[in-house]
């Protein structure tokens, strides 16, 4: 008896290509994709993209730039233009390029760093800034972790010079021969590379004062970083409505419905785009009601940013209205519906950014994600929350958005013909 | 108020026709008391013949039984007049127009076999939804609705969810949902499947009422026996084909058929001598 119902549960799962779907390649799938994200073999460490702003310009703080570079985990940027190697980087621009996202941090080696790097305390020693997109929460640390261990090995003269001032300040002065001896060796450290000598600085504190400015969120708090989240799951669950709302066109044709919606004025023209003008609306809401809820409980910073968040939401439900049409009309019944959108849209937000943000994945990720709509979605929410972008800089984003909507809507009208006419 | 108002008078009682076992082609001029011709219509579905020239006709005010096997052919045939199946041969004339794939039917209401309405919608609303798609004025809409509630004896419960009826309230829903345009033709496939046989009178009597009004009928059914007794001509198909057509009287009465008196006979049996004892799929 047993052998029996085994029988019978292995043949209807081997018959239903939706439960061997879900079984064995939906679990691959996600296994494929997150080992992409996460374990990129031949750079295990991502490399941090960092524009650096010398405004010292001494020999100290070249000295830092240049180990910068020569740092395989980072990718130094020094020119506002790329293709441009005359436009020096200020801190203005280097502000912006983190504001726009182009980079997650900048340096900036302040005037006076060649003269006093103060190593061995903080003093009125003059502060080096990270200005950093805190929505990245990796990119800041690393780039101070290694802007560290460069100030030291940059400029090995400065720092045993600095020390032994230290040395003489609490211990008392050298002897005249120590004193000679202590020249000659710091003589000998700064040939080819060293900076001026410097007095020592006053303080307790080890290593160049750093100071790390949230360039998105000047005030502090994590209120747009709740928007990054509210986006990331608002659109996930907005294409999971919209594919199950899409699914009535399969239920009206199982009943008949649709049958004779198509024999009314309507056609199947109207039908689509009833139903597509239907779930955009529905859609918009559900967002509306999510970041509502955000702002209500959670402090978003839903009022301050309504125009972006509009458009924003409007092209996001259009194109997901879209795409919830294309799976319906692509399915052949309801649960081959359920089946199929399960596995899309959950690759697509893996991939897009809804479960985990696309800054951390590696660049060949992010480039892969731009094929999702998610992705684009989530940057254009970014934009509005995030980077405090005017609602002109959305352009982009609604432009993929209006195209995949079109394309989406084109295809379901495609797949839509074999129920009108036979 | 009911949309069947124009003043088309009633068809004149049958004449008594010595029909043909099939069907002879009619003629192409349109005929004035024709609602419906069907002419030489062919269908493949693949390797299927679903329709192999078939060709019929309906009367204005006609309740016609359009009887067959399983696969005969006559869903195809109902779809093809809806509009829903491109014919590879043949015409479909309806009152005297006749007409290509694009055209718009508003003169037809179909009645498909399925319960097309929407169960969580009261019968009001379906009717409402269905009544505006059809493109009824939101004038006129409201007499119809209240129309079709009696007509279909659904007044009591016109504020109830469908998915709270019982099924031949939901067949009744299904056929007044259709009628709201007020077509001159209506074509029912198996409007009565799955019912009671009081549901099945009561389904029956809403029919002959809207006869009374002049409007032309073409029905599927499996019950033979309600077929004889209700319909005024019967046309069997098979194979895609007509295979007889006339009075359940001049059917039974065998002439007409086989060629071999049938005396004593039922709709059954000539249906059977017709079609064969060979299982459909």
């Amino acid at each position: 008896m047993i052998g029996t119902l085994l029988r019978i549960g292995w043949i209807n799962m081997r018959r239903d290509g939706v439960v061997l779907a879900l079984t064995f390649v939906l679990p691959i799938m996600f296994f494929s994709i997150f080992a992409l994200v996460f374990g990129d073999q031949r750079n295990p460490t991502r490399r941090v993209q960092v524009a650096v702003v010398d405004e010292d310009r001494s020999a100290y703080s070249t000295a830092i730039v240049t180990a910068l570079q020569a740092e395989g985990g980072l990718r130094v940027r020094l020119t506002a233009d790329p293709d441009n190697a005359d436009r020096t980087l200020d801190r203005q621009g280097a502000q912006d390029l983190v504001k726009k996202g182009a980079v997650p941090v900048a340096v900036v080696l302040p005037n006076g760093l060649g003269a006093q790097p103060g190593f061995w305390g903080s003093g009125a020693r003059p502060k080096v800034q990270i200005l950093a997109d805190v929505s990245d929460p990796v990119a800041p640390q690393m780039v101070l972790g290694l802007l560290q261990k460069v100030s030291f090995t940059a400029s090995p003269a400065s720092l045993a010079t600095e020390g032994m001032a230290m040395f003489e300040k609490y211990a008392g002065p050298l002897t005249p021969h120590q004193q000679k001896a202590k020249e000659e060796w710091l003589k000998n450290m700064a040939q080819g590379r060293g900076p001026a000598m410097t007095n020592a600085s006053e303080g307790a504190g080890f290593g160049l004062a750093t100071e790390i400015v949230n360039v998105m969120q000047p005030g502090g708090g994590d209120a747009a970083t709740i928007s990054f989240y509210a986006a990331g799951i608002g659109v996930m669950f907005l294409l999971f409505s919209c594919a199950g709302a899409g699914g009535t066109l399969l239920e009206e044709e199982e009943s008949g419905t649709l049958g004779r919606l198509l024999s009314s004025q309507a056609g199947m023209r109207g039908v689509l785009f009833g139903k597509w003008l239907f779930l955009t609306l529905m859609g918009a809401v559900q967002l509306t009601v999510m970041f509502t809820w955000g702002a209500l409980f959670f402090g978003l910073p839903l009022v301050s940013h309504l125009p972006g968040f509009a458009v924003m939401t409007l092209f996001t439900a259009a194109a997901a209205s879209g795409f919830g049409l294309l799976l319906a009309t692509v399915s052949r019944s309801r649960q081959q519906l359920s089946g199929l959108s399960t596995i899309v849209i959950l690759a697509m937000s893996a991939l897009g950014g809804s479960m985990f943000p696309r800054f951390l994945m590696t660049e060949t990720m992010q480039r892969v994600g731009l094929v999702t709509f998610n992705a684009w979605a989530l940057d254009g929410y970014l934009k509005v929350f995030w980077r405090e972008a005017p609602i002109m800089n959305l352009w982009p984003e609604v432009a993929v958005l209006a195209g995949l909507t079109a394309a989406f809507l084109l295809l379901a009208r495609r797949f839509a013909r074999r129920w009108e006419t036979l | 108020m009911s949309p069947f108002t124009d003043s088309e008078e009633r068809f004149p009682p049958h004449p008594s026709l010595n029909l043909p076992r099939v069907m002879a082609t009619p003629a192409t001029a349109p005929v004035p008391h024709l609602a419906l011709s069907v002419e030489g219509a062919e269908k493949r579905f693949g390797a299927n013949v679903a329709l192999a020239g078939a060709s019929f006709t309906v009367r204005r005010g006609e309740l016609v039984g359009l009887l067959g096997p399983n696969g005969a052919g006559k869903t195809t045939v109902i779809k093809a007049i809806a509009g829903r199946v491109r014919l590879d041969a043949g015409a479909i004339i309806l009152f005297g127009r006749t007409l290509t794939l694009d055209d718009k039917r508003p003169e037809i209401g179909v009645v498909p076999q399925e319960l097309a309405v929407y169960s969580l919608l009261t019968a009001r609303e379906n009717l409402e939804v269905f009544g505006a798609l059809y493109g009824v004025g939101p004038a006129a809409l409201a007499e119809r609705v209240d129309w079709a509630l009696e007509w279909s004896d659904l007044k009591d419960r016109a504020r109830e969810p469908v998915k709270r009826f019982s099924g031949g309230m939901k067949r009744r829903l299904n056929i007044a949902c259709s009628l709201l345009h007020g077509p001159k033709l209506v074509l029912l496939d198996e409007p009565t499947v799955g019912v009671d046989p009081q549901s099945r009178e009561r389904i029956y009597e809403m029919l002959a009422a809207l006869q009374r009004q002049n409007v032309s009928i073409v029905l599927t059914t499996h019950h033979l026996e309600e077929a004889e007794r209700r319909c005024e001509r019967i046309v069997i198909i098979d194979h895609g084909t007509i295979v007889a057509a006339g009075t359940p009287a001049e059917l039974i009465a065998g002439g007409t058929v086989t060629g071999v008196a049938m005396g004593g006979a039922t709709l059954q049996d000539v249906f059977i001598a017709l079609t064969g004892r060979e299982l459909r799929e």
